[in-house]
């Protein structure tokens, strides 16, 4: 069985969980043994670029001290053997045409998702 | 059972923040009544879902007390659920996701309901007919 | 040929990510796919008639069914026979249906 995740929304819940839910659970089925792929679109392109910084939260006298560090997340999931595409026009709509982004991504058009949904057994939306 | 299906359903939403947890027990209601097997993966806040410690209350602008209000309380319709799917021949297994459930401190579900963890998802995921992630918003 | 059902809980109005699946779904009835559309919760907004309905307009005229649960649209006092064009009420049980039938399924 192979899987395609799909993430989409962005900064739900990161600085909390200290990662990204969707892909923590990808990187984690990887690991498990699963066949999967990632496709990022809407915000969660920007868990592509490179200068992130999260750091400093404070509340009172407690620190935050391991904040989210979502671009290396996501190189994580490439480092593991999954494939991690992404949506070329959600990061031109958003800006991020020359920023610059993590390497090994796949970018793949918003025309080209319907073939690429044909690749996969599941697709799960997270 | 002709035809018996094997489904999975991932959940995110806790209960009482928006519809999402509501159409999702809907679906695994319709799968308990033809008597499948169901695999609920409950991942982040949908480990509420099955909480033990929910308590009814009382609603003054409906002018009802405690019993009249009859609150809904997602843990009686995960258990009403359970004993709908084994009523028809088919069964459901609900997983909670541990991290999930010691982040947020919801250790106490009703009975059933089990810890797991991703590894147990893709298990359900492979051997099920089909699964639906019912993603939450951010 | 592959099977998709796509669970459309957002509306247009408060969501504007529901072109993605509205481009999605005429994408992959293109390259020859079955696609259903099933609205839910929100998502049955623009079936009243009358409702700002551009992305449902756009779906029927490329043939691909979109059904709108009963439920949904009786809690918004919807009615059923006086919905948009091209979408017909449809039971819940329909997801349930083609999750039996092996639909990839993806929820919006």
């Amino acid at each position: 069985m192979k899987a395609l995740n799909i993430i989409e929304t962005g900064y739900r819940a990161t600085l909390e969980e200290q990662d990204d839910p969707g892909v923590w659970l990808a990187y984690t089925l990887k690991a498990a043994g699963a066949d999967v792929d990632v496709l990022l679109r809407g915000n969660a392109v920007n868990y592509a670029v490179k200068d992130q910084d999260a750091g400093g939260l404070q509340y009172g006298a407690w620190r935050q001290t391991q904040p989210p560090r979502l671009a290396e997340n996501i190189a994580s999931l490439t480092s593991k053997g999954m494939a991690v595409f992404i949506v070329s026009e959600d990061l031109q709509e958003r800006g991020l045409g020359g920023v610059p982004l993590i390497e090994s991504l796949t970018p793949v058009t918003r025309n080209g998702i319907a073939r690429l949904l044909g690749n996969y057994d599941q697709v799960w939306h997270w | 059972m002709a035809d018996k299906k094997t489904l999975t359903f991932a959940l995110m939403d806790p209960p009482y923040e928006n519809a999402r947890s509501t159409t999702a027990l809907r679906l695994i209601n319709i799968a308990a009544k033809r008597g499948y097997d169901i695999n609920v993966f409950a991942y982040e806040g949908s480990v509420f879902l099955a909480f033990a410690m929910q308590k009814p209350h009382p609603n003054a602008m409906h002018g009802r007390n405690v019993e009249e209000e009859n609150h809904v309380l997602t843990k009686e319709l995960v258990s009403s659920l359970m004993q709908e799917a084994m009523r028809n021949g088919g069964k459901i297994d609900w997983v909670n996701c541990g991290l999930c459930v010691d982040e947020r401190g919801a250790v106490e579900a009703v009975e059933g309901v089990r810890r797991g963890s991703p590894a147990d998802f893709l298990k359900m995921a492979a051997t099920s007919d089909n699964t639906l992630v019912i993603v939450t918003r951010g | 040929m592959a099977n998709y059902l796509f669970i459309e809980s957002r509306d247009p109005y408060g969501s504007n990510d529901t072109q993605f699946c509205c481009d999605l779904a005429k994408q992959l009835a293109q390259q020859g796919d079955a696609v259903t559309v099933f609205l839910v919760q929100n998502g049955v907004f623009p079936a009243r008639a009358g409702a700002r309905a551009d992305e449902l307009s756009a779906l029927a005229k490329a043939g691909i069914e979109i059904l709108a649960d009963e439920f949904s649209l009786r809690e918004r006092g919807i009615p059923t026979d006086r919905l948009t064009a091209g979408v017909k009420p449809a039971p819940l049980d329909v997801v349930i249906d083609r999750l039996a039938d092996g639909c990839k399924a993806i929820w919006h």
